[in-house]
């Protein structure tokens, strides 16, 4: 088994907050049945990308690190045998019917405590 | 002992048809394809001294799988701890036994199973971008050396290196597995190898007269891949359309330019020249397809380039049955490229007039505005109306888009002959 980064990107301007309710409940409803499958390792919903700031060298600037038309808006972290299978997994992403984003990627090294959020 | 220039040759021969063969029964063993490469390597190495003194092997293939996994196998075995940190091929764990334990499958040659499609599976991943599913396929599948690569694609050997250096990291890294897909998969990953093989038949041969020869042999080794997958995949179409397609364009290949290199069209190419039998075998391998109607869009493509390519002259062309195989091919591919296609069928079948109407309808779709076949076309349908201003206009307009000095030179001087 391996793990894979999966990173939702979303137009730059948009905010969780402003989520209509039957998208918030899609997205949930999503969530839950990712979960069940039991691949889903970690999984975090961000703040809007316009409450970011970013550290460069020693310059602090408001905003993402980098200015583009997309950026993450969430992450989650998966375990698969192989790339079909956490393919498959991202593409039943419940973000991606809302038209986000995805970009899987091969984690290296990590470590989760064992705590949650929010 | 044996003639060393027959050595030499059973071993060029054994490197172009079976390099695939014995790197992937290879793979099996290391599940490494770098080392899986170096073992194969070696072993046609060995078999120059080998064959000169026993002679050359009945079955060159399994001698070089034989050689090359027993060095593998040494290798894996002295240097065990440290393969253990190496990513290793993610494979079906119960068909490769390469589990942990490294049991080491002891197969005699005649039971090594046949593991191209894996292999060539794998070099075609859509997780790899086409530029490396290329270079992968060429350098892995024929066993072509990464210099020739980078000159077929005219790049530098250290940018090409590097493009195949990528892409096996990311194989291992991102874990793209090692096996032929699912049945539910296979269609559309059937599709990625089929137009890798049709893009490198298509770079030769649309490479000008005067490029490398690499260039040219691309369409050798997109031809030997198409011959490598019928048996492999029996009861795919489309596997038997590619290679059809492939041969009978290539049949006609020794007329597609006169002496002096300058584009001859279809009507003014020497038939007697034309590879009757290869246009012979891709009519056998369709025929079977286009009667159950199970025909794809190569299997169409090859019937339509069969249909020309069997009328005895350029005026016997069964213009009415090509209509209608760009009907059966739009239907099931709604390109403008085929609409315009077909409109010379139409044309032809039916008169300029006929034609120019079809035309109107690939122009107003607007997306070959930029394509400068498009124009010629045009301008030729008008010339043959006698509208020869507007045609004259189309010629400019086709020549202001064209790239490749044959096409240019060609344009100018049917423009002249107006």
């Amino acid at each position: 088994m391996a793990e894979y980064a999966i990173l939702i990107y979303t137009p730059a301007s948009a905010d969780p907050a402003e989520i209509t309710p039957e998208d918030r409940a899609r997205l949930e409803r999503g969530a839950r049945a990712e979960a069940d499958t039991g691949a889903m390792l970690a999984a975090f919903e961000l703040q809007a990308a316009s409450t970011a700031t970013s550290i460069r060298g020693d310059a602090l600037t408001d905003g993402p690190f980098i200015e583009a038309k997309e950026v993450i808006a969430g992450f989650c972290v998966i375990e698969a045998p192989d790339l079909d299978a956490a393919l498959e997994i991202a593409r039943g992403n419940p973000a991606l019917a809302l038209g986000a984003g995805i970009e899987v990627r091969p984690v290296f090294g990590g470590f989760v405590a064992g705590r949650s959020t929010g | 002992m044996a003639d060393r220039t027959a050595v030499e040759s059973a071993i060029a021969d054994a490197h172009r048809r079976e390099w695939a063969l014995v790197l992937a029964a290879t793979v099996r063993v290391t599940r490494d394809v770098d080392l899986a490469e170096e073992c194969v390597q070696e072993a046609y190495t060995a078999a120059l001294a080998s064959w000169e003194k026993d002679g050359i092997p009945d079955n060159p293939a399994a001698w070089l799988s034989t050689v090359a996994r027993r060095r593998a196998m040494d290798i894996i075995r002295r240097e065990q701890t440290l393969r253990a940190k190496l990513p290793l091929l993610v494979t079906d764990a119960e068909e490769m036994p390469m589990g942990e334990d490294e049991v080491i499958p002891d197969e005699t040659p005649d039971d090594i199973p046949d593991e191209r499609l894996r292999l060539i599976f794998t070099c075609c991943h859509p997780a790899l971008s086409q530029d490396a599913q290329l270079a992968l396929t060429l350098r892995l599948v024929c066993g072509v050396p990464t210099p020739d690569v980078a000159r077929a694609f005219l790049v530098s050997e250290p940018t090409m290196a590097a493009r195949i250096t990528r892409a096996k990291k990311k194989i291992s890294a991102a874990r793209i597995p090692y096996r032929v897909p699912r049945a539910a998969e296979l269609p559309d990953r059937l599709r990625a190898v089929l137009a890798v093989i049709h893009l490198l038949f298509t770079v030769g041969h649309t490479a000008p007269s005067g490029a490398p020869l690499m260039r040219v042999e691309l369409m050798d080794w997109a031809i030997h891949l198409a011959r490598m997958l019928p048996a492999l995949m029996p009861d795919e179409p489309e596997v038997r359309g590619l290679l059809a397609l492939l041969l009978v364009t290539d049949a006609r290949r020794a007329t597609r330019v006169d002496a002096e290199g300058r584009l001859l069209r279809l009507e003014d190419q020497d038939r007697s020249r034309w590879d009757r039998a290869a246009i012979a075998e891709a009519g056998d391998l369709i025929a079977g397809d286009l009667r159950t109607g199970r025909s794809g869009r190569y299997g169409l493509q090859a019937a339509i380039a069969a249909a020309h390519a069997e009328a005895p002259a350029y005026d016997d062309t069964d213009w009415p049955r090509i209509v209608t195989l760009y009907d059966a091919l739009q239907a099931m591919w709604p390109s403008p490229v085929v609409a315009l296609n077909r409109a010379v069928a139409v044309a032809m079948a039916s008169g300029p007039a006929a034609g120019l109407a079809a035309l109107a309808a690939v122009e107003a779709d607007g997306r070959l505005t930029g394509y400068h076949y498009l124009h010629a076309v045009k301008a030729d349908l008008l010339g043959r109306l006698d509208r020869t201003r507007e045609a004259a206009a189309a010629y400019e307009q086709a020549l202001s888009l064209a790239d490749n000095e044959t096409e240019r030179a060609f344009l100018a001087a049917r423009l002249a002959e107006l």
